[in-house]
């Protein structure tokens, strides 16, 4: 009993780190039309920042924040200097991202050596509280309340605001979006830099549950896929019920079924692709 | 029995009703022309007739069968060959090997991976025969993509005669043309064996009126006006149509 | 002359165990030829039927642990291919059949998922696979008596089913059925009006493509006489496209070429070059976007490029266009 509410617990607190990954694929494959493979590196990109800063220092939000901000920059650069050379080729654009992950994964190699590297949580969320009696990291609890405020954010910028707005448009339509007068192509490196931004962010956060190490990335990205594949493309709240689903998935995959647990992750995805291919929430692809 | 029938055909694209209760016959030889503004239908129904589109409701008959639910692929096998208003052809292929895929189509070498393609000479000799009746045959070992717009609209026809079709549809085959290339056309259109249903969407009132027997006038989707060229032309609400209401 | 130049380089192919000194590169020979052969079997799906596939690594590795589980249950090994071989075309056919419902992009994600689902099973089912530790085969097949256990002997055997892939292949591309694929790539919805099957055509190029892969796999098999999950990867498939794609999708020997760059980049120089995944993906990069059609046809027209610049002044210079994507 006291496993299974530590695994729903740590489900929870997953399915959160997975939708800080997720939220940031999501808007770059609603709005581009391109599953972003470089994403997983991008999250290992920002962990390893974040390894880096606080060794020089700095309290564990500010690292955050910096490492999204650097991984944001490079995420912008990429989309202005790589992706923008190949207007509308959406597959030619899926295999650059899918080279440009190798070339990370092997640059954090160089940089930071292929030892395990470990993210301390941050001092006030160390050590564990009693909920209802059980036991539970508070450092979980903590990134569970991150991705709500990060999910409340990104609500908040696409509904409330004019960049929200234009991001919208642009999703459902980029043709009409042009016609009105909505710069679609600055909107592409916005939206690219955002969704990096929110995948360096999400690999700080994760760095004391997950720690940092080579092959992150192949590990994160599968992930995202199949919780944007589940959730729909360009759907926030399809990332976010998509990303608590694949939390449970997973954690009770491994726990239950040790040997099918990846097969329990990507039969659903699967499934949904050939039977609904705009995934359960999503709207129908062009 | 009629070559082609269409019985109260209904295609719907959310709210926007694009055919409506569109019943139509075309007997064998006859040669029909559709006509209408912009937007009344026209490819929509060609669409339909071929099996591209499946309509809400209604049916499709060739030579008394019901094709409605035949898929279009089939269709080709059963005598029906379509040309394009926009031309999808091969750009990188010759004009020879073009009409070879349209010819290699209906027959059942098209599924044999072993023997070679350049030697199959009863059937390049075929192509090659198709292109002459077009007066292409002397084009026929150049690239599509180097050949002007006027000469692939002939090859549009090329393709479309190669599948020796029994009722052929031909979607706006004059467009774009120069008027000596229309003249060239319509010299080929002459040339059709009189057994082949030919049904035509066309805008050039001039070289239209002179193809057809019969003509339907489709506006918003419906038959409004149905005849001969006589009768269409004279009729009121012809020019209603033309002129907006 | 072209036979005569065909006739040499087939000499030379024969002979390489002898003009090449040091096993080691016997080695690297053999690994480029069942590459090739995986990256020949890809090319049929990516530049013949026009289908990006991002899961033959699944159909790769399948083959080479069914095959493993054969011999280490005791089947003698031409038993164990031929089951390897039939249960890849059943996974090729499942595969197809799923994959086909989508196109395009869904048509990529599809493959993703499926060879994920396959990498999942091989690394996690450890009761069956053996995880990460992998599946050792303890011999290598003796066709006809003749021991392929040295370098030089299996290079040869590798070379005759290279030859017979490249033949295969060749006659594919030529034939009627070749000529289909390509169009149903090209103008699908004209085919279909023209009485193509494209759904067919395609499905039977799947299997055909992945029919290879289970060959290559097999290969790899036995020349590292060991399997583990490694080889079924998402990095393996992109490494697999990769070499379709760096050496042209749109010749036979496009793949080849793409495949004798990745396992050189892998082996030989990553001895001079650390970061040979960094220099990989750059490549993979450039050539997309630089050199869409591929380094073979791009090499091409660099050269012909470079040679219209050296003419004299007055001969008319013709400028390398960038081609579309592919």
């Amino acid at each position: 009993m006291n496993l299974w509410v530590l695994l729903a617990g740590n489900s929870i607190a997953f399915g959160g780190l997975l939708f800080l990954l997720s939220a940031g694929f999501a808007l770059i494959f609603g709005l581009m039309r391109i599953p972003n493979l470089t994403h997983g590196s991008l999250f290992m990109m920002g962990a390893y920042f974040g390894v880096t800063l606080i060794s020089w220092g700095l309290s564990f939000w500010p690292a955050a924040i910096l490492a999204a901000l650097g991984v944001a920059a490079f995420g912008g650069l990429v989309e202005r200097l790589l992706l923008r050379r190949l207007p509308g080729a959406e597959l030619a654009q899926v295999l650059v991202t899918l080279g440009l992950s190798f070339m990370i994964a092997d640059a954090c190699l160089l940089g930071w050596g292929g030892d395990p590297l470990s993210i301390s949580a941050p001092p006030a969320l160390r050590g564990a509280t009693r909920i209802a009696g059980f036991g539970f990291p508070l450092y979980r609890i903590g990134v569970i309340v991150v991705a709500v405020l990060c999910a409340a954010g990104l609500w908040a910028l696409l509904d409330r605001t004019r960049l929200g707005a234009m991001i919208r448009a642009g999703v459902d339509d980029p043709d009409i979006a042009r016609v009105v007068g909505i710069r679609v192509s600055l909107l592409f490196t916005i939206v690219f830099s955002l969704g990096a931004g929110l995948a360096g962010f999400a690999g700080v956060i994760g760095g004391p549950i997950l720690s940092v190490y080579p092959g992150l990335d192949q590990d994160m990205l599968p992930l995202a896929l199949v919780v944007v594949i589940l959730g729909g493309s360009g759907s926030l709240i399809g990332s976010f019920v998509g990303s608590f689903v694949v939390g449970f998935l997973y954690n009770f995959g491994q726990a239950m079924f040790p040997e099918l647990a990846y097969v329990v992750l990507f039969l659903p995805m699967l499934v949904v692709l050939v039977l609904r291919p705009q995934g359960l929430f999503g709207r129908a692809a062009p | 029995m009629s070559a082609l029938e269409l019985r109260g055909l209904n295609k719907a694209f959310g709210g926007l009703r694009v055919t409506a209760e569109v019943s139509l016959t075309v007997e064998p030889g006859e040669r029909r022309l559709i006509i209408g503004p912009n937007g009344a239908g026209k490819t929509t129904l060609f669409n339909l007739i071929a099996g591209e589109l499946r309509p809400d409701a209604g049916s499709v008959r060739l030579f008394g069968d019901d094709i409605t639910r035949v898929p279009s692929r089939r269709r080709a096998h059963l005598g029906l060959a379509r040309t394009y208003q926009i031309i999808t052809l091969f750009p990188h292929d010759t004009l020879l090997r073009n009409v070879t895929l349209s010819l290699l189509g209906l027959s059942r070498l098209r599924w044999n991976p072993l023997l070679r393609l350049d030697r199959q000479t009863a059937l390049i000799e075929a192509a090659r025969q198709t292109l002459a009746r077009v007066g292409l045959d002397h084009l026929a070992e150049r690239p599509l993509g180097e050949m002007a717009y006027g000469e692939r609209r002939r090859v549009e026809i090329a393709m479309a005669l190669a599948q020796s079709p029994k009722v052929l549809l031909l979607d706006e085959p004059f467009a774009g043309l120069s008027s000596e290339e229309r003249r060239d056309i319509q010299q080929l259109l002459t040339t059709i064996p009189a057994s082949v249903a030919i049904v035509m969407i066309e805008h050039d009132m001039d070289i239209a009126l002179d193809f057809a027997e019969r003509i339907t006038v489709l506006h918003f989707g419906r038959v409004e006006v149905e005849g001969t060229r006589a009768e269409v032309v004279a009729h009121p609400r012809t020019k209603e149509i033309y002129l907006g209401e | 002359m072209k036979r005569a130049a065909l006739v040499l380089t087939l000499a030379a192919l024969a002979a390489l165990p002898l003009w090449v000194g040091n096993e080691y590169y016997v080695n690297i020979a053999a690994q480029i030829l069942l590459y090739a052969i995986f990256a020949l079997g890809l090319n049929v799906l990516v530049g013949y039927a026009g289908l990006v596939s991002l899961g033959h690594a699944g159909l790769f590795g399948i083959a080479a642990y069914a095959g493993a589980f054969m011999i280490t249950s005791g089947a003698n090994h031409l038993v164990a291919i031929i089951v390897a071989l039939a249960v890849t075309l059943a996974t090729a056919a499942a595969f197809a059949v799923l994959a086909l419902r989508g196109t395009g992009l869904g048509f990529v994600m599809i493959t993703v998922a499926l060879g994920q689902i396959v990498w999942g099973v091989a690394y996690r089912w450890i009761s069956i696979t053996n995880g990460d530790n992998g599946i050792s085969v303890g011999t290598r097949p003796a066709p006809f008596g003749l021991s392929l256990t040295s370098a030089a002997g299996f290079y040869w055997a590798t070379l005759i089913v290279f030859l017979i892939a490249l033949a295969c292949i060749e006659v594919l591309a030529a034939s009627p059925f070749g000529a289909s694929l390509r169009g149903a790539r090209d103008q699908p919805r004209r085919m279909t009006a023209l009485g193509y099957n494209i759904w067919l055509i395609r499905f039977l190029a799947f299997l055909f493509s992945g029919l290879w892969s289970g060959v290559a796999g097999l290969l790899f098999l036995y020349y590292n006489q060991f399997i583990s999950p490694q080889a079924v990867a998402l990095s393996a498939s992109a490494e697999a496209l990769l070499m379709v794609i760096a050496g042209g999708t749109g010749t036979l020997l496009g793949p080849v070429a793409g495949a004798a760059l990745v396992v050189i980049m892998k082996n030989v120089a990553s001895a001079y070059i650390e970061r040979w995944n960094f220099v990989l993906g750059a490549i993979f990069v450039a050539i997309v976007i630089f050199m869409p059609e591929g380094l073979v046809p791009g090499s091409a027209r660099l050269a012909r490029w470079c040679l219209a610049r050296l003419r004299p002044r007055g001969a008319p210079a013709a400028a390398p266009r960038p081609e579309a994507g592919p």
